[in-house]
């Protein structure tokens, strides 16, 4: 699958996950050959139950995998130690989640700083910059507000918010305009397009929603934990 | 990330009414329930607290105070020539029924003071004199008695009733503890008391005794003990005496005790429970946390310092109501309550206790916790 001479963000080589053990082990990724290249917006699709998430989980170090090897940047995941696992996560990736996961009790610029937090930055300091990326996803007349006062759209851009104030240079994303109607799910993957579009960054973007698939450069299929094919789709203009 | 956690805590607040709510009931009932078995303990060694003298002496086999043995007269004198006493002075305690003007019977518990020292008078006066004790047919009623008797328009100062047939008049009424079995207290001297009551061989009921300043109390009791025979003991001792006889051959013990035990627990209960379910709910909101990159650490720290706070906070909450409950019930004595230091610091250690083990529980599930949670 290592069609590009782009630096890889991510590879992933011979992945496999099973769950559970004896007659109820079920192997969701069954050998993942995957790579994902700085400076593009991947889109990981397929059905239910395929292993997009599982990939996702594996490709974050958030799942330990059964075989294979997963590289973040240079890095290989499965050599790291939990604690450096969690702290690596940490410095380089953004999470973007179908649901926000945003902390109710939390204003919206105090949910973005969070990252900043962990990275254990002073919180005036941290806030500031909070505000100025709220502003850059439009939200600058919202920032003192709680999740539950943002409408959906706001919510995700806050998530979004969140995902970018550390700057990471993997952003993965799981199902991100699942929980917004069309337009607003148009504008959230007009921003990850721009974030996918810097060259030192990649998104992943796991999607069932066929409305947003113009926004990738590729496009994974994932199936019964394997990937069928890899697609390129052509942007505007170069078709 | 203290921050964070503390908006947790505070930012939903309906849970965290409901988590101080359960905390500080779970306290309040603890504190409340154990000051009223102290206080009841208290009231049970009432006899010993209102004479307030250091060293008790009487019979050997006594089991309280209450439960008097008559000892030889020549008994003050024997503990007075022991190396150490300062001053030992003889004390009469018993039962007699009076009767009231308007024709009333009351049981009565008579004490007799050695006239010349007073020695084991209360240490306050509501109404009179407590001198005039020494006039003829004098004697001092407590506030209780007043209050057991009728009131005062039944029984005050300048009132004349009956003692055995005898007359006693009242001469001033005196503050004391109330008792555990709140039997009216009469005060008069010791010789007055021993005509009062019917002739029997042995009257003196204790002595009073104080060691000299430079001497332990604990040496002039072993002394007294071994030269006399008898018995003798600190007011701490006795009164502790006094307290586990109660325990062991009333129901308060076992009643009480039950009550006490099943108020600790379920209120622990309580309080373990109720925030385990505040961390079980946030669950998702660790994960996200463990997601992006937060150590299960500071996550840990994040959990004890929410259960470190909420629990003092309930601490804090749950004894205040538990004293104003003692202020307003128990005030002017009417309620035995006695909230101790004693019992403060074993509830609130025992409240640290139940938040360290909750946020135990709640860290093992936060270790297990997959971060995957959040994909989900």
């Amino acid at each position: 699958m290592n069609d590009d001479s782009r630096p890889a963000a991510v590879r992933a080589q011979n992945v496999v996950k099973s769950f559970g053990s004896g007659d109820t082990q079920v192997t969701v990724l069954k050998g993942i050959d995957l790579d994902v290249y700085l400076g593009e917006l991947l889109l990981l699709v397929g059905e239910s139950g395929g292993g997009k998430t599982t990939l996702l989980s594996a490709i974050a170090g958030i799942l330990d995998i059964d075989d294979g090897q997963i590289e973040v940047l240079g890095v290989p995941l499965s050599g790291l130690p939990s604690s450096k696992r969690t702290s690596f996560r940490g410095q380089t990736m953004g999470f973007i989640y179908q649901q926000f996961n945003l902390l109710p009790a939390l204003t919206a610029a105090e949910n973005v700083a969070v990252p900043l937090f962990i990275q254990k930055m002073r919180r005036p300091e941290a806030l500031r910059r909070a505000r100025a990326m709220l502003e850059r996803v439009g939200l600058a007349d919202r920032t003192e507000f709680v999740p539950k006062n943002l409408s959906g759209g706001q919510q995700q851009r806050v998530a979004i918010a969140r995902a970018l104030i550390n700057e990471p240079r993997l952003l993965i994303c799981d199902e991100p305009t699942a929980a917004l109607d069309g337009p607003n799910g148009q504008k959230i993957m007009q921003l990850l397009r721009e974030v996918g579009r810097s060259p030192d960054r990649c998104v992943i973007v796991v999607t069932h929603d066929s409305r947003i698939f113009h926004f990738g450069d590729r496009m994974a299929n994932l199936t019964d934990g394997r990937i069928v094919n890899i697609e390129h789709i052509p942007q505007e203009g170069t078709a | 990330m203290n921050y964070v956690a503390l908006k947790m805590l505070f930012g939903d607040r309906a849970k965290y009414l409901m988590l101080l709510c359960g905390l500080s009931f779970a306290v309040m009932l603890i504190v409340q329930q154990g000051s009223i078995f102290w206080g009841l303990m208290m009231w049970s060694q009432a006899s010993i607290t209102n004479v307030n003298v250091p060293i008790w002496v009487t019979d050997p086999g006594i089991a309280q105070v209450d439960e008097v043995k008559p000892i030889a007269d020549t008994a003050v004198d024997r503990v007075r020539s022991i190396d150490g006493v300062e001053w030992a002075v003889p004390l009469y305690k018993g039962l007699l029924r009076a009767r009231l003007p308007n024709g009333e019977y009351h049981q009565v518990t008579l004490t007799g003071l050695e006239s010349a020292t007073l020695i084991g008078r209360p240490a306050e006066v509501l109404e009179g004199r407590f001198e005039d004790i020494r006039q003829p047919d004098a004697v001092v009623l407590d506030q209780w008695a007043v209050e057991r008797m009728g009131g005062p328009t039944v029984v005050t100062v300048g009132t004349i009733f009956e003692l055995n047939d005898k007359l006693a008049r009242i001469v001033a009424i005196a503050k004391t503890q109330k008792s555990f079995t709140n039997i009216p207290v009469v005060y008069t001297t010791y010789e007055r008391a021993i005509h009062y009551v019917p002739r029997e061989r042995r009257t003196l009921s204790y002595v009073l005794a104080k060691a000299k300043d430079e001497i332990p109390v604990e040496d002039v009791i072993r002394r007294i003990q071994s030269q006399t025979g008898l018995g003798a003991f600190t007011a701490e001792g006795f009164g502790m005496k006094t307290i586990v006889w109660v325990l062991k051959n009333t129901g308060i013990g076992i009643n009480f005790g039950t009550t006490i035990l099943l108020g600790f627990i379920v209120g622990m209960a309580i309080a373990g429970q109720t925030f385990y379910l505040f961390t079980v709910e946030n669950l998702r909101q660790f994960g996200a946390l463990k997601a992006m990159g937060t150590s299960t650490l500071t996550l840990a720290r994040m959990i004890i310092l929410q259960a470190f706070t909420v629990g003092l906070t309930g601490y804090g909450v749950g004894v205040g109501l538990a004293t104003l409950f003692g202020f307003l019930a128990a005030h002017g004595g009417n309620l035995p309550f006695a909230e101790t230091w004693q019992l403060l610091l074993l509830v609130l250690v025992a409240l640290l206790a139940i938040c360290i083990v909750s946020a135990s529980v709640s860290i093992i599930k936060l270790v297990r916790l997959e971060p995957g949670i959040v994909f989900r």
